[in-house]
């Protein structure tokens, strides 16, 4: 894809997170963060393809790492957002 | 094949968007959060298929490792130390940016496009400083590295020759891209320049760290999408990148301070602190658990305060209890909580909830302020610098300006503290002298048990 796109794509991306994350009301911030955090586990994606070539090379082991690293990211990020929102409960 | 991955890239965007859009509203949260994670399953999912994709051992290990850490990790921690999760988290998610663009630097095989190497080498840096600068804010809030402000000679300009040399050799590599010793010396320098960055900033300000790493780690995540040209990364990583950015702005308002001045360490400067202080002793009144107890049967509103000595003490159950010996009195209970209570924004409410108190009972700053008017007793938890009356009437205070809740505003106000000891900002507190004021002096959660047996008793 043409990097030219890509950049467009970017910038706005960061206008609509910008939108949605100034509506969130305060007492959800903590979760926000834990539950953005989350999101930020997507360069798993990266990992996988970097962990799944056929030779074994450093570039492997060292995709086999990001793997780790990022689904800790991720299943943590996911799971403990998901313990602090069935928390809040109505009247 | 391809097309039907991007097809399903497009959808997993979506789901981020629309999840993160459901986090918005306490009724719709835990739905967003459901919708984000899908979205991430089927991101994994459909890359598994992706043709770069040839041998599956390392990933399924690697993913059960991580996964059962993560789960492990998750279901574990205790909702007072969310701060320090999020934050270790957060490295991890950065230190898998780097690893990755470091792992596509060795299969680039030093010949590839210049913005592919720019790219790299971007995400290398921001990963790695993400990584050593979580890990740095996480042992600050365990404890585990001194909370305070480190500062020595020359700090500054050391740093910035650092990030200086960074660039150089970041340059270099992008210029002649077999340079393998200049990609390692960058990583690093980025793991020193993270370790180095964050250590000057105090234990209190940990939460505008970690939610700036969030930002870095958003956009090292997009940046790897740089590298392996996939619109659905930058797409997230952008996301994450500016929400870090918002709430990080939005807690610097909440102390009145700039970004500039946390990152740089220390709240005050020496002088400002001595104009400050060097005033008349403050001459408080302290009541016990029996008197208390009496003030508080004899009112018909109450607004109580939490801040970082409750979560500290764990009395958030305690201070439920106290909500329901009240409102069994018939009296009205509100909670007031300030955008910088607590070790991160939003945590004093997670605590409440924790203890079952109903999110409608949880009151903003600029939505409770002028209730503090017609408020028989506002009860203070633990909370310092955000009741302090010196940030609206002493212009000389190092946090004029900031807003605070109008506290002294009630009839009465009962402050629960452990000592006299002063709050992050380092200065007094004129409100403890204040007419209407009154000490209740214990650790958090014993106090305010006793207390609740006293009013128990009474009725």
């Amino acid at each position: 894809m043409d990097l030219i796109v890509l950049i467009t794509i970017f910038v706005l991306a960061t206008f609509v997170g910008s939108e949605l994350i100034g509506k969130v009301p305060p007492n959800l911030h903590t979760p926000l963060m834990s539950g953005s955090n989350a999101i930020s586990g997507i360069t798993l994606v990266g990992a996988i393809i970097s962990a799944g070539a056929q030779e074994f090379a450093l570039s492997t082991v060292l995709g086999f790492v990001a793997v780790v690293f990022a689904m800790i990211n991720v299943v943590g990020g996911y799971l403990v957002t998901d313990r602090m929102l069935k928390m809040f409960k109505k009247k | 094949m391809e097309k039907l991955i991007n097809v399903a890239y497009l959808v997993a965007s979506v789901l981020f968007i629309l999840g993160i859009k459901q986090l918005g509203s306490p009724r719709t949260a835990r739905n967003g959060n459901f919708l984000s994670s899908l979205g991430m399953l089927i991101a994994i999912l459909v890359t598994l298929f992706d043709k770069h994709v040839l041998s599956f051992q390392w990933i399924l290990v690697g993913m059960l490792v991580g996964g059962a850490i993560g789960a492990v990790m998750a279901l574990k921690v205790e909702m007072t130390a969310m701060p320090q999760m999020v934050g270790l988290l957060n490295g991890f998610g950065g230190g898998a940016s780097a690893l990755v663009a470091l792992s596509e630097y060795y299969r680039s095989g030093f010949n590839t496009q210049l913005e592919t190497i720019i790219s790299i080498m971007l995400s290398l840096i921001i990963g790695s400083v993400t990584f050593s600068g979580s890990l740095i804010a996480f042992g600050k809030l365990q404890g585990l590295v001194t909370g305070n402000s480190v500062q020595y000679p020359g700090q500054h300009v050391i740093n910035l020759l650092l990030i200086l040399l960074t660039v150089t050799l970041s340059l270099l590599v992008v210029l002649q891209q077999s340079l393998q010793w200049a990609v390692i010396t960058v990583v690093g320098l980025g793991l020193l320049l993270g370790v180095l960055l964050v250590i000057p900033i105090g234990g209190a300000d940990m939460p505008v760290v970690i939610s700036l790493l969030n930002s870095y780690s958003g956009v090292a995540a997009a940046t790897t999408g740089f590298v392996l040209r996939n619109p659905m990364l930058i797409i997230t990583g952008a996301l994450v990148g500016a929400s870090g950015v918002i709430l990080t702005n939005i807690m610097c308002r909440g102390m009145n301070r700039s970004l500039m001045n946390v990152l740089l360490g220390g709240w005050a400067t020496a002088a400002q602190l001595e104009a400050a202080r060097g005033k008349k002793e403050i001459v408080i009144k302290s009541v016990d658990a029996e008197e208390a107890a009496m003030l508080f049967e004899s009112a018909r509103s109450v607004i109580i305060v939490p801040g970082y000595g409750m979560a500290v003490a764990q009395a958030q159950h305690a201070v439920r209890d106290l909500k329901n010996v009240l409102e069994q009195k018939g009296i009205d209970v509100k909670f007031a909580i300030h955008p910088v209570a607590g070790r991160m924004p939003g945590h004093m409410n997670i605590l409440l909830a924790e203890s079952q108190i109903e999110y409608e009972k949880m009151y903003a700053l600029e939505d409770i302020n002028d209730a503090f008017h017609q408020t028989d007793i506002a009860f203070v938890v633990g909370a310092n610098d955000v009741v302090n009356p010196a940030a609206r009437n002493n212009p000389s205070s190092p946090i004029y300006g900031m807003p605070i809740l109008n506290v002294d505003y009630a009839k009465t106000v009962i402050i629960n503290k452990r000592s006299m000891a002063a709050g992050y900002a380092g200065i007094d507190n004129e409100l403890f002298g204040y007419p209407n004021a009154l000490m209740y002096f214990g650790d958090a959660r014993e106090a305010i048990t006793r207390l609740v047996n006293e009013l128990k008793n009474h009725s």
